[in-house]
C-alpha cells in the first residue's frame, strides 16, 4: 500500500484517454493541449535551426527595416474576436479618438475628427511562416506637427507674423506659443498638403504576428484571428492605452511575455547555430547574481566565430537543435568560465543573450538584427507566446 | 427657504389644525417635533392614532380644504378681493400641508403644475407650489407633457424653469410612462443652450436617453457645448452615456477619481421622496441606472490592464458596427434586431430575448452578472465560450500572486477575484475549464498557504474528466503538499475532494438522464465515467490510509475521511449510478477500534448505507439481466461481508479477530488483556465507555442498554444493529 501506482499498473479496461473523448468540442481540444503542454515541460526537445530567409517575395523591405534594430517589448495576445483586415481604416479612426480621449481625461472627442495624434494600421504582407498563418499587421502612432485645422487662425497668425517682423522684439513675446507654428502654417498653406501627409514623428510602434502558429490555429474557430505575438516599441503608457483599446474592441488579453533562462539558452544555441556571412556583434551573455545590497551582473562576451566553432563541436543532428546539445553548449561555456574565474555560472541566472542574429532579455525585450533570420526568431517567440496563452 | 425650515412650518400648521379638533393629537404632535426630519412619522401617526374617528374627520376636512384651495388656484387670482393675500396664503398652506403629509393625487398635480407654469400668480407663489407638488403615488405623463408645453410659451421665469427641471429629475421615477416625454427629447436637448438650465437638463437627458436618441448631430452639439463650457461634470456624464450607446461616434474617458456627476437635484424633496417610495412599496420598476465609468475604483497599479480585474459590462457595438462596413450610421444606431444588454434586468427578459441578445464586448464582464452567467451556462456557442475561456485563464495567470514572481502585494485582490469565480461556479453548479487549466499550471508552484480555501475550492470544481489523465497534472502535486502539510491542510484537502466527488456525481447523474437532449461536452461511455470516479475514490482511499498513518490515527482526520465515505457509500441509491466502492481496511479498522463514539457511530451508519446500496444493486441485477455490464464483481460483496463479519464479531457476538480479520490468539494473549473477546462488544467497547458508566449510574437493567444508547442519539448504531443484526433480542451479559 506504499505506492499508489500499484493499482495503476494493472491494465484496466480499455480506458485510454483517446477513447474518452470522441467528439470533443474545441474547448475540449484546448484543454487537451493544455494538458499535453503541462505534462511535457520542457517543450519539444528538438527544434529546427532557423533557415535562411523564409520571408516571401511580397514582403515590403521598407517595412522590414522598420522592425529591425529596434528594441521591442514582447506580449502574448489571445485570439482577436471579430477582427477584420478590411476595416483597418475604421479601426485607426476609432483608436485615434480613443487615444485622444484617454490623453485628455474627461474631455469627449468626436470620432473622425482631426487630431495631432494619428494612428495608422497597415498590414505586413508576407510576414508569415505558412500560408495558414494570419497576416501580420503594424500599428504606428504618429505625432503630427502642430495643429493647422482652422484657416481663420492661420490668417491671424500670418498677420501677427507680419506685424512681428516689423517689430520683432515686442511681439515675439505675445505670440510666443504660436510663433513656431505659424511658420509651419505658412509653408503648409502654401503647398496645400492634405493633412494625412503631414510630416509626423513616430511615437509608438507595435505589431502583431503569428509565425508557424499551427498549434493555436487548430483550436480556434473562424471568428477569431490568432496573432499570439505582439511587439511594442514606445512609451509604456501608450502601449497601455492602445492595448486597452484592443482588449475592449476585440475581447483579447495582453500579458507581458517574459523569457526565462531556459528559453534564453535555447535562443543562444539556435542563434549561434545560424550561418552568418559576416558578424555584426559579439556574442554576449549576461548573468545576474542575486545578492544584497546590489545585485551583481556578470557579462561574458565571446567572439561570434568562437561561439560558432564551439557550437559546431557539440552539434550532432544536422539542421536541428536538441535539448542535449543546448545543455552541452551551455555547460561548455560554464566550465570555460569556471576554469578562468572559479565562478559557477550555473548557479546564477541568465538574463540576457545577444548575438548577431538578435538579442533577448529575460524581461521580454528583444532586438532583431539580422534580416535573414527574422522569421526564424519570430517563430520561436510565437511558440513561447502560444505556450503562455494556452 | 431651506427645506428644513419649510418643514417646520408645515408642522406648525399641522399642530394648529389638529389641535383645534382634538387634544389627543398633542402627543403625536410632540413626537413629530422630536423627529422633524422624518415625514414618514407624520403619516404613520395619523394612522395609528387611537382616536381614529377624529383623525378621519380631520382628513375629511383637509380633503375639502384642499379641493377648495385647488379650485381657488384654478380660477386664478381674483382681483377684487379685499384680503387677497390672506386667502392665497391660507390656500397655499393647505396645499403644502396635504402635499407633505399624504402627497397629491395625479389630477391635482396636473392642475397645480398647470398653474405654477402658466404664470397666473407671482414668482414666489409658483415656487411654493412647485416645491410642494409631491405625488401620492404616481404622476401622469400627460401632466408633464402639458407642463413642458408651458415652458415654450415663455410665461414663466428662469428660476421657475430651473425649479421645474429639478422637480422633473427628482420625480422622474414616479412618472407613470415615459414614451411621450421621450418624444420631447429634441426640445429638452435644445434647452441645453441655456446656461442656467444646462446642469439640470443634462441630468434629465441622462435619465431619458435611449440608444435611438443618440444622433451624430447631437454628439456634435454636445461637443460644441463642451468646447464652450469646458469640462463640466454634468456634460461629462451625458457624453459618456452617449459614448456608451455610440462608441463609433464619440470617445471619452472619465477620470479615475470618482466624481459626483450631478448636483443633487432632488435634495429639496428628499424626505418627501422617501415617503412616496414607502407608499408605493409595490413592484415599481427599477429605473435604468447605467454604470458610469469606473464604478469600482481600485488603487492605481503598475499594471495597465484596467481599473478592475473584471471588465465593465458594455455592449459589443464596436465590433458589430465595424464588422459591416456598408452599414450606414443610422442603421447602426437604430438596430432593432438585437436586445441591448443594458436593458436586461430580469430572468424572463433573458428568456424572451435569448436569441437576439447583444453580447458584451468583453466576455469577462459576465462574471459579475448573474443573468448573463445563466446565458453562458446554456449557450453552446463556441466563440462565446472561447472568449470567456481565454479571458479567464489569462486573467487568472496574470493575477495569480505566485505564478508570476513579485506580485505579492496584490494578494487581497487575487483572493477576491477567486472568490468571485467560485461564487459564479457555485451559482452555475459547474466548473470552468479555464480554472482547470490554471490549476495545471499553478498547482505545481503553490505553497499550500496562499488563498488556501479558495484554491481548494477551485479543485473541487474541476469539471468531470478522466481521472488517470488529471492525476499526474493535479493530484500528484496535491499529494506532495498533502503529505508534507499539517493535519488541517489534510482535512481541508479531503473536504474539497469530497466536494469534487459530489460535483462529479451530480454532473454524471444529470448527464445520464439527459443524454438524449444535450450533447454533453464529454462523449464518454458510462463505463468509462464510472471507472474514472472509482479511481478517484481509490485514490482518496490511498491518501487517507497514508494520512492516518502519518497523523497517528487522529480522530479529527478520521472524521473527514468518514465524511468522504458517507458520500461514497450512497452513490448507487442517491445518484443512481452503478458504482459501489468500499473503504480500504486501514480506514475501516481504525474507525472500528477508535476511542471516539461519534466515529464508531458514523462507521455504523456507513456500513448500514453500504448494505442498503448493495442490496438494491443485487435486486436490480436480478430484475434486469440486460445491464450486465455494470454488475458488481462478487469481490465487492465479499469485501463487504468480510467487514460486516468483523464488525458484528467485535460489537455483538464477542468473537473478534476470528472471522474477518484474523489475529493469532497467541498474540492476543501477549497483549495481557484478560478478556479480549468481550472487550470490544457494545458494552465494553472503549468508545462507549462513558455511556456504559452513566447507564450503570442510572441503575437500569442491561436489557435496556441498547435502547439507552439509541436514545442518546446514536442513530448510526441503531440503523446498523436493526439492519445487520437479526436476532431481535440477543443475550447480553454484563
Amino acid at each position: 500500500m506504499d505506492s499508489y501506482n500499484a493499482p495503476e499498473s494493472t491494465p484496466s479496461a480499455s480506458s485510454r484517454p483517446e477513447d474518452y473523448f470522441i467528439g470533443a468540442t474545441p474547448l475540449q481540444k484546448r484543454l487537451e493541449s493544455v494538458r499535453k503542454q503541462s505534462s511535457f515541460i520542457p517543450t519539444p526537445p528538438r527544434r529546427k535551426i532557423p533557415q535562411c530567409s523564409q520571408l516571401q517575395e511580397d514582403v515590403d523591405p521598407q517595412k522590414v527595416a522598420l522592425l529591425l534594430h529596434k528594441q521591442w517589448t514582447l506580449y502574448s495576445l489571445t485570439p482577436l474576436y471579430k477582427f477584420s483586415y478590411s476595416n483597418l481604416k475604421e479601426y485607426s479612426r476609432l483608436l485615434n479618438a480613443f487615444i485622444v480621449a484617454e490623453k485628455q481625461k474627461g474631455l469627449a472627442v468626436e470620432v473622425g475628427e482631426d487630431f495631432n495624434i494619428k494612428v495608422i494600421f497597415s498590414t505586413l504582407l508576407g510576414m508569415k511562416g505558412t500560408q495558414r498563418d494570419p497576416e501580420a499587421f503594424l500599428v504606428q502612432g504618429l505625432i503630427l506637427s502642430p495643429r493647422l485645422e482652422y484657416s481663420g487662425t492661420i490668417l491671424v497668425d500670418c498677420n501677427l507674423c507680419l506685424l512681428g517682423s516689423s517689430d520683432p522684439s515686442t511681439l515675439a513675446f505675445q505670440v510666443a506659443g504660436t510663433a513656431g507654428a505659424c511658420h509651419h502654417t505658412r509653408i503648409v498653406s502654401k503647398s496645400q498638403l492634405p493633412s494625412e501627409n503631414r510630416e509626423g514623428k513616430v511615437l509608438w510602434t507595435g505589431w502583431f504576428c503569428c509565425i508557424f502558429g499551427d498549434s493555436l490555429l487548430e483550436t480556434v474557430s473562424e471568428d477569431f484571428t490568432s496573432l499570439p505575438l505582439f511587439l511594442a516599441n514606445g512609451a509604456e503608457s501608450n502601449t497601455a492605452i492602445i492595448g486597452t483599446w484592443f482588449q475592449k474592441t476585440f475581447d483579447c488579453y495582453f500579458s507581458p511575455l517574459a523569457i526565462n533562462a531556459f528559453n534564453l539558452s535555447w535562443m543562444a544555441a539556435m542563434w549561434t547555430a545560424c550561418k552568418m556571412d559576416h558578424y555584426v556583434a559579439t556574442t554576449e551573455f549576461l548573468w545576474s547574481v542575486p545578492c544584497s545590497p546590489q545585485s551583481l551582473d556578470i557579462s561574458f562576451a565571446i567572439h561570434p566565430e568562437d561561439a560558432k566553432a564551439l557550437w559546431d563541436s557539440v552539434h550532432k543532428t544536422p539542421g536541428e537543435v536538441t535539448q542535449e546539445e543546448v545543455d552541452l553548449f551551455m555547460d561548455c561555456l560554464y566550465s570555460h568560465f569556471h576554469r578562468h574565474f572559479k565562478i559557477h555560472l550555473s548557479a546564477t541566472r541568465l538574463v540576457r543573450v545577444s548575438t548577431s542574429v538578435a538579442s533577448a532579455h529575460t524581461d521580454g525585450k528583444i532586438k532583431i538584427l539580422c534580416h535573414k533570420y527574422l522569421i526564424g526568431v519570430l517563430a520561436y517567440l510565437t511558440e513561447l507566446a502560444i505556450f503562455q496563452i494556452e | 427657504m431651506s427645506p428644513q425650515k419649510r418643514f417646520k412650518n408645515v408642522q406648525a400648521q399641522n399642530r394648529t389644525s389638529q389641535g383645534s379638533s382634538s387634544f389627543q393629537t398633542t402627543l403625536s404632535a410632540w413626537k413629530v417635533k422630536q423627529d422633524p426630519s422624518n415625514s414618514k412619522n407624520i403619516s404613520k401617526h395619523g394612522q395609528n392614532n387611537p382616536v381614529g374617528d377624529y383623525e378621519h374627520a380631520d382628513d375629511q376636512a383637509e380633503e375639502d380644504a384642499l379641493q377648495m384651495a385647488v379650485g381657488y388656484f384654478e380660477k386664478g387670482p381674483i382681483k377684487a378681493s379685499q384680503n387677497k393675500d390672506k386667502t392665497l396664503e391660507k390656500h397655499l398652506k393647505t396645499v403644502e400641508n396635504v402635499a407633505w403629509k399624504n402627497g397629491l393625487a395625479s389630477e391635482e398635480i396636473d392642475i397645480l403644475l398647470n398653474i405654477a407654469l402658466s404664470g397666473k400668480f407671482g414668482n414666489a407663489v409658483n415656487t411654493r407650489i412647485l416645491k410642494c407638488i409631491i405625488p401620492a403615488t404616481v404622476i401622469s405623463e400627460d401632466s408633464v407633457v402639458k407642463a413642458v408645453s408651458w415652458l415654450c410659451v415663455g410665461k414663466c421665469s428662469g428660476s421657475t424653469k430651473v425649479l421645474f427641471y429639478r422637480w422633473l429629475v427628482a420625480m422622474f421615477d414616479f412618472i407613470d410612462r415615459k414614451e411621450q416625454i421621450n418624444l420631447l427629447y429634441g426640445f429638452f436637448f435644445a434647452s441645453l443652450q441655456d446656461d442656467a438650465l444646462c446642469p439640470y437638463v443634462c441630468h434629465l437627458l441622462y435619465l431619458l436617453t435611449k440608444k435611438e436618441n443618440v444622433k451624430p448631430f447631437r454628439v456634435r452639439k454636445l461637443l460644441d457645448l463642451q468646447a464652450k463650457m469646458g469640462m463640466q461634470p454634468h456634460l461629462q456624464a451625458l457624453l459618456s452615456l452617449y459614448k456608451f450607446f455610440a462608441p463609433a461616434l464619440i470617445s471619452v474617458s472619465l477620470p479615475v477619481r470618482k466624481k459626483i456627476y450631478f448636483k443633487n437635484s432632488e435634495n429639496l424633496w428628499k424626505t418627501a421622496l422617501l415617503a412616496v417610495k414607502q407608499r408605493n412599496r409595490g413592484p415599481s420598476p427599477e429605473p435604468l441606472k447605467l454604470m458610469l465609468g469606473p464604478a469600482n475604483v481600485r488603487p492605481l497599479k503598475r499594471k495597465w490592464n484596467s481599473l478592475s480585474v473584471i471588465p465593465v459590462l458594455n455592449s459589443s457595438s464596436y465590433t458589430k458596427e465595424c464588422g459591416k462596413k456598408e452599414m450606414s450610421l443610422s442603421d447602426c444606431l437604430n438596430r432593432s434586431g438585437s436586445f441591448p444588454l443594458e436593458q436586461l434586468q430580469s430572468f424572463p427578459q433573458l428568456l424572451q430575448n435569448i436569441h437576439c441578445l447583444e453580447l458584451p464586448s468583453q466576455m469577462g464582464s459576465v462574471l459579475n452578472n448573474s443573468l448573463l452567467l445563466h446565458y453562458i451556462n446554456c449557450v453552446r456557442d463556441e466563440p462565446v465560450l472561447l472568449r470567456f475561456y481565454y479571458w479567464l485563464s489569462q486573467t487568472l495567470q496574470e493575477e495569480c500572486i505566485w505564478y508570476k514572481v513579485n506580485n505579492y502585494e496584490h494578494g487581497k485582490e487575487f483572493t477576491n477575484f477567486l472568490d468571485t469565480i467560485i461564487r459564479a461556479e457555485c451559482f452555475l453548479q459547474e466548473g470552468f475549464y479555464s480554472c482547470e487549466a490554471f490549476l495545471y499550471k499553478s498547482l505545481p508552484l503553490w505553497d499550500g498557504l496562499c488563498c488556501r480555501s479558495q484554491f481548494l475550492q477551485l479543485v473541487s470544481w474541476i469539471p468531470f474528466s478522466s481521472f488517470s489523465e488529471v492525476k499526474p497534472l493535479l493530484f500528484d502535486h496535491l499529494a506532495q503538499l498533502f503529505f508534507t502539510s499539517t493535519i488541517y491542510f489534510k482535512c481541508s484537502v479531503l473536504q474539497s475532494l469530497k466536494e469534487l466527488l459530489q460535483n462529479w456525481l451530480l454532473w454524471l447523474s444529470m448527464d445520464i438522464h439527459m443524454k438524449p437532449v444535450t450533447n454533453s461536452p464529454l462523449e464518454t461511455t458510462l463505463g468509462g465515467s464510472m471507472n474514472s470516479v472509482s479511481k478517484l475514490i481509490h485514490y482518496v482511499g490511498w491518501l487517507s490510509t497514508t494520512a492516518m498513518r502519518l497523523e497517528s490515527n487522529s480522530t479529527f482526520l478520521l472524521h473527514f475521511i468518514l465524511d468522504f465515505y458517507e458520500k461514497v457509500c450512497d452513490i448507487y441509491i442517491n445518484y443512481n449510478l452503478p458504482l459501489v466502492v468500499l473503504f480500504p481496511p486501514g480506514i475501516f479498522y481504525s474507525a472500528l477500534l477508535s476511542l471516539d463514539t461519534s466515529i464508531l457511530n458514523q462507521l455504523c451508519f456507513i456500513m448500514h448505507r453500504y448494505r442498503k446500496n448493495l442490496t438494491a444493486a443485487k435486486k436490480n441485477e436480478l430484475v434486469q439481466k440486460t445491464k450486465s455490464e455494470f454488475n458488481f464483481s462478487s469481490k465487492t460483496y465479499q469485501e463487504f461481508n468480510h467487514y460486516l463479519t468483523s464488525m458484528v464479531g467485535c460489537l455483538w457476538t464477542s468473537k473478534p479477530f476470528g472471522k474477518g480479520i484474523y489475529v493469532d490468539p497467541e498474540i492476543l494473549e501477549k497483549t495481557g488483556v484478560a478478556e479480549y473477546k468481550n472487550s470490544l462488544n457494545v458494552v465494553h467497547h472503549p468508545s462507549f465507555l462513558s455511556y456504559a458508566v452513566s447507564f450503570l449510574l442510572q441503575g437500569k437493567k442491561w436489557s435496556w442498554y441498547l435502547d439507552y444508547l439509541f436514545s442518546q442519539g446514536l442513530q448510526g448504531l441503531k440503523l446498523f444493529i436493526r439492519s445487520s443484526v437479526h436476532h431481535p433480542f440477543p443475550e447480553q451479559r454484563a
